[in-house]
């Protein structure tokens, strides 16, 4: 008796769950037009805006003054796993007659980059962050290669420190 | 000639009387044999491409997606395209495989399709055979499918099309079981095997709402063993992608996989016909005893309208069917058929013949 009492609620149970479910597609077939989620995307190419834990690309964000924090360590250079990264730097004799070294070229290779984040986890003075940048494709394999910190740019003196 | 898009009868003769008044009886039947096979063959591939088409856009709007939009408007074309590149694709040969009947599996499995489209009633009078054991005939002739299936698995000589194609072997036997004795329900409730005599049966009422509720237990269990019978839905284990690459066509390439996929949906067709026949009155209007001016309305629209109309419907049921529910692991197939469905169903056939003997079916 018992048996047959589970027999037949297993069976009502699971058409009652499977006509549930149908009833979930059957409500996304019926009001489709409005609850689509894709994108289309070259068509809204202008319009289309990436979300912010998108991994694009590897940037140095800069302030308005054109300067960064990169301290030219290399730790990101050492880390990176690809090594997509070379760091080029110059020595700066300041005022004191000291000599600094300072960033002179963050040379990016985004062909060989594979998005890993190393380099933006172990940077010590966050200098570099993710871009939502994600159209990469290029002619030719040289174009990969860029440049992060601006022309001219400097690291942000802090107040202080020094 | 008259042409009437009411009754093709009328029609029909005149093609008839007019062939026989130019030629000798026997090049008659071969001139009609061969006007039905390119009309079938035309309805064939044409209602072929549009379910591939509808199957794809009905998915993807079930996954809030758009679906093909890039060929034509809506994506229309989009399987024609597919058509075409599957036509210009390489036929690739396997080595070891069992040459002729790695050939001629695929012919098997769309000629099954083939030979039981032909007793499908479009609408009065469109109609290419009618026997007077139309539902045995379907049912025989659909289960051949299975044949060419077990074929292309054996003869592949891989091990993904072989367990494809006896899962596939296993399924159609259990469910072929489902099907026959739910027609047979049916069969009890009409009196008669014959699909014309079928539909004008349920001029008065379709079968599902004269039989009640167990001819609702016959359609719920046939839609179920139909969407297993197609291989399709949360049935597809003879192909499941996740385990078998592809199941049973897995070495197929070109116009031969093209053969097999165009079979699947024909098929789902075949089997939605057949449902809409014997439940749904096929292409019978809906009509409601005693409501004189709501038939007349009804009558306006034309059979071929209704049927088409009632197939469509159940297609999208089966389609509901597959895009909702995970696919059902081999034990719990077997399970569903031999505990659940084969002993419904026998209870149901004994439910149906006791109310026709107490006459409360109509």
């Amino acid at each position: 008796m018992r048996g047959l009492i589970n027999y037949f609620s297993g069976m009502f149970n699971g058409i009652i769950s499977l006509v549930k479910g149908m009833g979930v597609t059957g409500k996304y077939f019926f009001t489709s037009p409005v609850t689509i989620v894709t994108q289309q995307y070259p068509e809204n190419r202008k319009t289309l805006e990436m979300f912010d834990a998108f991994k694009g690309e590897v940037t140095m964000p800069h302030n308005e003054n054109n300067e960064h924090k990169c301290t030219a360590c290399n730790i990101c250079q050492i880390n990176c796993p690809n090594g997509s990264i070379e760091v080029v730097s110059k020595d700066v004799v300041n005022e004191e007659g000291k000599k600094k070294k300072e960033l002179d070229k963050h040379h990016y290779n985004i062909g060989m980059c594979s998005f890993c984040g190393l380099c933006i986890k172990t940077c010590p003075s966050n200098a570099l962050a993710w871009g939502q940048e994600f159209e990469h494709a290029m002619f030719t394999r040289n174009k990969f290669v860029k440049t992060l910190n601006n022309e001219g740019s400097k690291l942000i003196q802090k107040k202080g420190v020094e | 000639m008259e042409f009437n898009i009411y009754d093709f009868t009328s029609f029909t003769k005149w093609i008839d009387e007019s062939l026989n008044a130019a030629m000798s009886p026997f090049w008659v039947m071969i001139t009609e044999m061969a006007i039905i096979g390119v009309a079938i063959l035309a309805f064939y591939a044409l209602v072929g491409l549009f379910l591939v088409y509808a199957e794809r856009k009905v998915c993807a709007f079930m996954q809030n997606r758009v679906g093909p939009n890039r060929v034509g408007p809506f994506g229309i074309f989009q399987t024609i395209a597919d058509l075409l590149k599957l036509l210009m694709k390489e036929l690739v040969y396997i080595k070891n495989a069992d040459k002729l009947l790695f050939n001629i599996a695929p012919f098997i499995v769309i000629t099954a399709s083939f030979l039981a489209i032909a007793a499908i009633p479009f609408a009065k009078g469109l109609h290419a055979i009618d026997f007077n054991i139309g539902i045995f005939y379907v049912v025989a002739v659909s289960s051949l499918g299975v044949i060419g299936i077990l074929l292309a698995g054996w003869s592949s000589n891989s091990k993904y099309s072989l367990i494809g194609a006896m899962r596939s072997g296993a399924q159609i036997v259990s469910y072929e079981l489902s099907v026959g004795l739910s027609l047979i329900t049916m069969v009890i409730l009409s009196g008669s095997m014959q699909l014309s005599t079928i539909v004008e049966a349920q001029a008065n009422g379709w079968f599902i709402f004269t039989g009640h509720i167990p001819a609702i237990i016959a359609f719920v269990i046939y839609m179920i063993a139909a969407t297993a019978e197609t291989n399709r839905g949360p049935f597809d284990l003879a192909e499941a992608e996740s385990e078998l690459t592809a199941g049973f066509h897995t070495e197929y390439s070109g116009i031969r996989f093209a053969f097999f996929f165009l079979a699947e949906y024909m098929n789902m067709f075949i089997v939605a016909s057949i449902a809409a026949t014997i439940f749904w009155g096929g292409w019978m209007p809906f009509h409601v005893p005693g409501w004189e001016g709501f038939n007349t309305v009804m009558d306006y629209i034309p059979p071929f309208i209704w049927y088409i109309g009632k197939t469509a419907v159940i297609i999208f049921i089966m389609m509901l069917f597959k895009w909702t529910f995970p696919r059902l692991r081999i034990d719990q197939l077997l399970t569903l058929e031999w505990k659940y469905l084969l002993p419904i169903n026998l209870f149901n056939v004994v439910l149906m013949a006791f109310i026709v003997l107490m006459g409360w079916h109509w």
